[in-house]
Order: C-alpha cells, then sequence, then structure tokens
C-alpha cells in the first residue's frame, strides 16, 4: 500500500465518522416518513394525494426553516381502506424499508391496525385522516397520536351548538353499523344533556343511495333537526333528496360528519344554513389562507382540515425528531408530547398522554349562495369551541394509559 | 287510519318511493336482459354505462352549458356510440366462448371506466341541479312529491313499454327475436345479424346511460354510482328471469315496491330483500318468474 493510498483511505475513514457522528442517533441517517392513505377510494378527496402533498410541504419547509443535520425522505402507498393491504405495508416499511412513522392512515379500520404494528415495531404512528374514538380509549397505547379530528368532537360540537340554539327534537337517520351507530349515540348523549330529546331515528343500509324513503319517515316525526349519522356519499346524497323532498325549509339538517370537500361537491343551495363542526378551514386568517393557497397552487382544491392537520402533524414529528436527536420513537413521541403546537393549524395544540391531540374546533354555518364572494367561500365561522371543550374529557377516558 | 301500526299516509308515500325505484330498477335491467337475450353477455359494464351517461349530462350542463332536455338524447346517444364501438372491438370476438369470458371483459372495462372518472373527477361526486320546469313538488295530501321524480316514473315506463312494443310488436323486433333464436337461418334470409347485434348492444349501453341522466339530478353523480346499483339489478334480471324482456320491466317495478314497504317496517333488512327474493326464486323457480324452463 502506498502512502499515498494509506492516507485517502484514512481521510474517508474519518470522514465516514463524521458523517456519521453527526447523527448518530438517527437509524441510517435518515428519517423516514411514510404516507399510508386511501389514495383511490371513498376518503381520497378528503385525505389521499392532498395528504401526500401537504407531506411533502412540511418536508420542504422544514428542511428550509429547521436545517436539520439528518436527511428526511418519504414514501407513499394506497392502503384502499383494507385494513389487511395496510397491515401488510406497514410491516413491509417497518421491517425492511427503515420507515420511521407511518402517517395519515384514514378510516378507523386501518388506524387501529396499523397502530398495533407500529407498537410491536416500535415506530409511530401519526393519525391524521381517521375518526373513531376507540384510537384514543380501548386501543390507545403509547406510539400513537390522533391528530386532527374525532367523531366525538364533532358530533359533540354540532350537536351541542344545535340544542342550544334552539334545537330540541332531533330525529337520527343513521348509517347501520358501528361507525353510525357510536356517532347516533354521542349525539344523542349530547342533545338530551342541552335539554333536547330524541324523538326517533332510521337506521339505513350501508352504502345507500335513494334516502327518500327514511327521510319521509324524519319528516312525519315532525321532529325540529335531523341528524345524520353517516358519511360520505351517504350523507350527500341524503341532503340532496332532503331538499328536493322540501324538507330542509321547515326542518334542519345537522352532519355529524362532513368535510368541506362534502359542501364543495354539493354546492352551497342544498348546504346553505347547515351546522358542522371542523377542525381547520383554509379562510380563518391570513395564516392559514397562505398554506393553504399554496397547497390550492398544486392541488387545484382547497385543503380538508385532514390535509391540513398532516402537514401540522408531519412537522411536528419531525421537530420532535431535532429536538430528540434521535428517531427512537419513545424519545420522539416525549418530545411530541412536551412540545406545544403552534402553526397556521393549531394554536397552542397539545398532545395528551392518551394520544389525542388537542386543539381549538370550530362550529360553521354553511352561508348562502348570495353570500359566499368568491371561490371556496363557505363557512360562517359561529363559534370557537376551546380545546378543553372540544374533545373527550380525561375524565371519561378509557384508555389504560390513564391513571385515575 | 293504521295498517300493522304503520299510517296509510306514510305506507302511501313509501309505496310511491318504491315505485320511483322501481322505475330505475326497470329500465336498466331491461338493457341488460335485452343484452343478454341477444349477444349472451353478461354486461357488468352496465353499471359503468349509467354513469357515464350521469357525467355527460353534468359535463354538458356545467363547461358547455347544455340543459337537461338535449342531455337526455344526447348522452344516451353518446354512450351508445361508445358501446357500438366496444361491440364491434371487443365484444364480438367473445361470442362463440362460455359466459364468463363476457362477464370477466365487461367487468374489466368497467374497472377502467370507473378508474378515469375517479381520476378524472375525485370520488366525492358532483351536483346537478334538478331542470327549471320539472323543480318543485306537488302536495298530494299524504307526502309531498318532487315533479321530477313523477318526471321519472313516467319517462322511464314510457321508455320501457316503447322498447317492449318495439321488440314483441314490429318487424324489427321480430328479427331481433328471430336473431336470438337462430342467428344462421335468419342469416342465411339475407338479414345482417351482425349489425343487428352491433345495434342491439348500443341500444341496451343507451337505456343504461338514459337512466344514467334520469338519476343524474336525483343522486349525487359519483363515479361510483353505478357499481352500488348495478349487483341489486343484477338480481332483478335473474328473478324476472335472463333475457325476458317484459320479466326485467314487471320485475323491477315490483321490486322496488317491495324495497319501499321493506324500508317501512324494518329498514335494516332493505338492502337485503331483492336478494332474499333471489335465492326463493331460484329455489322454486330456477329459470325466474318470467324465463322459459
Amino acid at each position: 500500500m502506498t502512502i499515498k493510498k494509506a492516507i485517502s483511505i484514512a481521510c474517508t475513514a474519518a470522514l465516514a465518522t463524521l458523517s456519521a457522528g453527526a447523527n448518530a442517533q438517527i437509524s441510517g441517517g435518515v428519517v423516514k416518513i411514510g404516507v399510508l392513505t386511501d389514495l383511490s377510494g371513498t376518503y381520497s378527496d378528503l385525505a389521499g394525494s392532498g395528504a401526500v402533498l401537504a407531506t411533502k410541504m412540511a418536508i420542504d419547509d422544514f428542511i428550509a426553516k429547521e436545517k436539520p443535520d439528518f436527511k428526511i425522505e418519504m414514501v407513499s402507498a394506497d392502503h384502499q381502506n383494507k385494513a389487511d393491504i395496510a397491515s401488510n405495508k406497514a410491516r413491509e416499511w417497518f421491517e425492511r424499508e427503515g420507515v420511521d412513522t407511518a402517517t395519515e392512515l384514514v378510516t378507523t379500520s386501518v388506524a387501529l391496525a396499523v397502530m398495533k404494528i407500529a407498537k410491536e415495531k416500535d415506530r409511530i404512528a401519526l393519525m391524521s385522516g381517521p375518526g373513531s374514538t376507540p384510537i384514543t380509549n380501548e386501543q390507545c397505547n403509547d406510539v400513537s397520536v390522533h391528530y386532527t379530528y374525532d367523531t366525538y368532537a364533532l358530533a359533540n360540537g354540532t350537536a351541542r351548538a344545535v340544542t342550544k340554539q334552539g334545537g330540541k327534537s332531533w330525529f337520527f337517520l343513521t348509517a347501520d353499523y358501528a361507525f353510525g351507530q357510536a356517532l347516533e349515540k354521542d349525539a344523542s348523549a349530547v342533545v338530551v344533556a342541552n335539554g333536547g330529546k330524541v324523538v326517533g331515528s332510521v337506521r339505513h343500509p350501508f352504502p345507500g343511495s335513494d334516502f327518500s324513503s327514511f327521510l319521509l319517515k324524519a319528516q312525519a316525526s315532525g321532529a325540529q333537526v335531523i341528524g345524520l349519522a353517516n358519511a360520505g356519499a351517504d350523507t350527500t346524497n341524503a341532503i340532496k333528496q332532503a331538499a328536493e323532498f322540501g324538507i330542509t325549509p321547515t326542518q334542519s339538517l345537522a352532519g355529524l360528519l362532513m368535510f368541506i370537500t362534502d359542501i364543495h361537491s354539493l354546492g352551497l343551495k342544498s348546504t346553505q344554513g347547515m351546522y358542522l363542526t371542523e377542525g381547520f378551514y383554509w379562510d380563518l386568517n391570513e395564516e392559514t389562507r397562505a398554506w393553504s393557497k399554496r397547497f390550492f397552487g398544486v392541488q387545484k382544491k382547497m385543503p380538508t382540515m385532514v390535509q391540513a392537520g398532516q402537514y401540522s402533524s408531519v412537522y411536528h414529528y419531525l421537530k420532535a425528531v431535532k429536538a430528540a436527536g434521535s428517531d427512537d420513537a419513545k424519545k420522539v413521541m416525549a418530545q411530541m408530547k412536551k412540545l406545544p403546537i403552534n402553526d397556521f393549524f393549531a394554536k397552542n395544540g397539545q398532545i395528551r398522554d392518551d394520544g389525542r391531540m388537542v386543539h381549538d374546533m370550530y362550529l360553521m354555518q354553511v352561508k348562502k349562495p348570495a353570500e359566499s364572494k368568491y371561490p371556496w367561500d363557505y363557512y360562517h365561522v359561529r363559534q370557537v369551541i376551546p380545546a378543553a371543550e372540544a374533545f373527550q374529557p380525561l375524565s371519561q377516558s378509557r384508555c389504560a394509559l390513564i391513571k385515575k | 287510519m293504521e295498517i300493522l301500526g304503520v299510517p296509510t299516509a306514510l305506507l302511501g308515500s313509501q309505496l310511491l318511493v318504491g315505485l320511483i325505484n322501481g322505475s330505475f330498477y326497470a329500465i336498466l335491467s331491461l338493457g341488460l336482459a335485452i343484452i343478454f337475450g341477444l349477444l349472451n353477455i353478461i354486461n357488468f359494464a352496465h353499471g359503468a354505462q349509467y354513469m357515464m351517461g350521469a357525467f355527460i349530462a353534468w359535463l354538458a350542463l356545467t363547461r358547455f352549458e347544455i340543459n337537461y332536455w338535449v342531455a337526455l338524447i344526447a348522452a344516451p346517444l353518446l354512450v351508445g356510440l361508445f358501446g357500438v364501438i366496444l361491440e364491434r372491438t371487443m365484444l364480438r370476438k367473445l361470442y362463440k366462448l362460455d359466459h364468463l369470458y363476457g362477464l370477466l371483459l365487461t367487468f374489466g372495462l368497467a374497472l377502467i371506466i370507473e378508474g378515469i372518472f375517479r381520476d378524472q373527477f375525485g370520488i366525492s361526486g358532483e351536483s346537478y341541479e334538478v331542470p327549471e320546469a320539472l323543480s318543485g313538488g306537488i302536495h298530494l295530501g299524504f307526502m309531498f312529491l318532487p315533479i321530477y321524480r313523477a318526471w321519472v316514473v313516467v319517462a322511464a315506463l314510457t321508455v320501457c313499454f316503447g322498447t317492449w312494443f318495439m321488440i314483441e310488436k314490429t318487424k324489427l323486433g321480430a328479427y331481433l327475436r328471430a336473431g336470438t333464436e337462430n342467428p344462421q337461418i335468419v342469416q342465411a334470409l339475407g338479414i345482417n345479424v351482425p349489425l343487428l347485434i352491433t345495434f342491439t348492444y348500443g341500444y341496451g349501453v343507451a337505456l343504461a346511460a338514459f337512466a344514467g341522466v334520469l338519476a343524474a339530478p336525483v343522486f349525487q353523480v359519483n363515479p361510483l354510482m353505478g357499481s352500488n346499483l348495478i349487483i341489486v339489478v343484477f338480481a332483478v334480471v335473474v328473478i324476472g328471469g335472463m333475457g325476458s324482456i317484459l320479466g326485467s320491466i314487471v320485475t323491477g317495478i315490483g321490486l322496488g315496491l317491495i324495497e319501499g314497504l321493506t324500508k317501512v317496517f324494518y329498514p335494516e333488512a332493505s338492502a337485503v330483500v331483492v336478494f332474499v327474493i333471489m335465492v326463493i326464486v331460484l329455489l322454486v323457480r330456477p329459470a325466474g318468474l318470467f324465463g322459459k324452463a
């Protein structure tokens, strides 16, 4: 070996240790974020490619602003709303591809399956899209964060506000499966607690397309408010047909799980006056507008709360990795829970021990067509529901991590 | 007044709603029955073609300001033409093979078509307003009947019975029926059977698109609107008897009514009732209610 060669080897070795030393705690020197979402099915508009875009934006912004000394990569996959596909993908990511966190995870069944695998493999599950409350109750674990909203917050916000404003008698139109029934149960409790009463309900097969029979029953009940304990196409079809059968001027509708994409697709004519609860609205203030317009520039649609929450959760995760100086799940989770969340999406957001990220929610009323001045100008913000009231209180928690 | 604890007013309104849904079933199952009768093809793309009809109406209105009435004629023609191209380029090659090949091909086509629409328009769907002349409704005493729904029944039944008349009572229909029975002999008599088959497929597909335009103002126009409906419509065809023209119309309306009644007495079962009836019919009369054994 010549001296020259020996020196060059020594130098290379020294350089290699140096660069490794800069992020010794980051496995493989790369923080890898997996976006596991519905890219083609029912939830692809409210999460889908928009959630992938939001993740990219979060990574780019983080690199530009925080100048981390580790590399960040993103992978994405379509779980087709099937828990088995999601589980296989999550395993492959965690075991073979060195993915540090599986994110988004819309659809509760997918979320619950991936949470378990994350726990087993000691990685993090960051959930923006799924809605059901078992995620932070019966099925909670210490490597999962439920970030954007849950059905408790939406049903609670809407049912309470509508009941308080005089909608005292309710009739529920409920999708006949676990999710719809849980939504009806939660909302009924809120209605009764606020001095209202539930005069009846009808369970429709899922998925349905013609709701006129059920709507006629709701009409015959004489209830002031028809609560829609369903989601997606079921909700939009029910709203459309309620207008058609002349129900909406005399009785009002309350959507218990709705997104801005639903309002956009139905139009203001058939949704005007409806109440709903959202975790985010693009047109709240300068900050939300600035971010949303960047998003719109690429996606040609304004972001849903799920997509905005996805950005915020990924950014917060990366901040925690930087603060911990490690991508170890326990250390990162400790930082995520310690650091408050302050960005365009949430002010003083906090991740509780049950994994629930609590932040302010907004009670919205859909504008009349004449009140809408520009594209996507859909909501009046009727009430800001403070974080402490918006989500299920820890005193009611059924999560084993919460000591009472 | 009440029947089995249900006010008659509610019962009446549910039967009327059942009749409206039955009209959709009738017109869709009619198209399927015609195609199966003459081509021996189980057209699984029927739902996708129904969805195309609705989307063309929506695109025509929002992009080109073409109104509902024009769309009601133009969309079936366009989708029918699409059907003709499919028949000429693909289906034609499958007539001598087992039913299964036609089913697989059309099922694959349905997935591709729905995939393209989903990619282009997203999943939430689009809203199509009820045309001005048919908006509003009539108070019937026992219910508020939207005029548009009444129009759906009238339009669907007119087209259904028009089709039945054409097939059963006209010369063209006689050729069609003869072509179904024995294509070789009919061909030998100088009738262009392949052209007849192409026309029939195009017509069956056009019926689906017509139903799609009728449905656009009622349901959210959505890439998956057809696939949700098509399974029920297949059950209707099986109950009526595969290939039976009148059977598909009568069964479509009848099952709409039965489904409507189920929604009154036990709504949870309303999605299954059609299939329960299908099982019973298959056990008792395997050729279907109107089929020739």
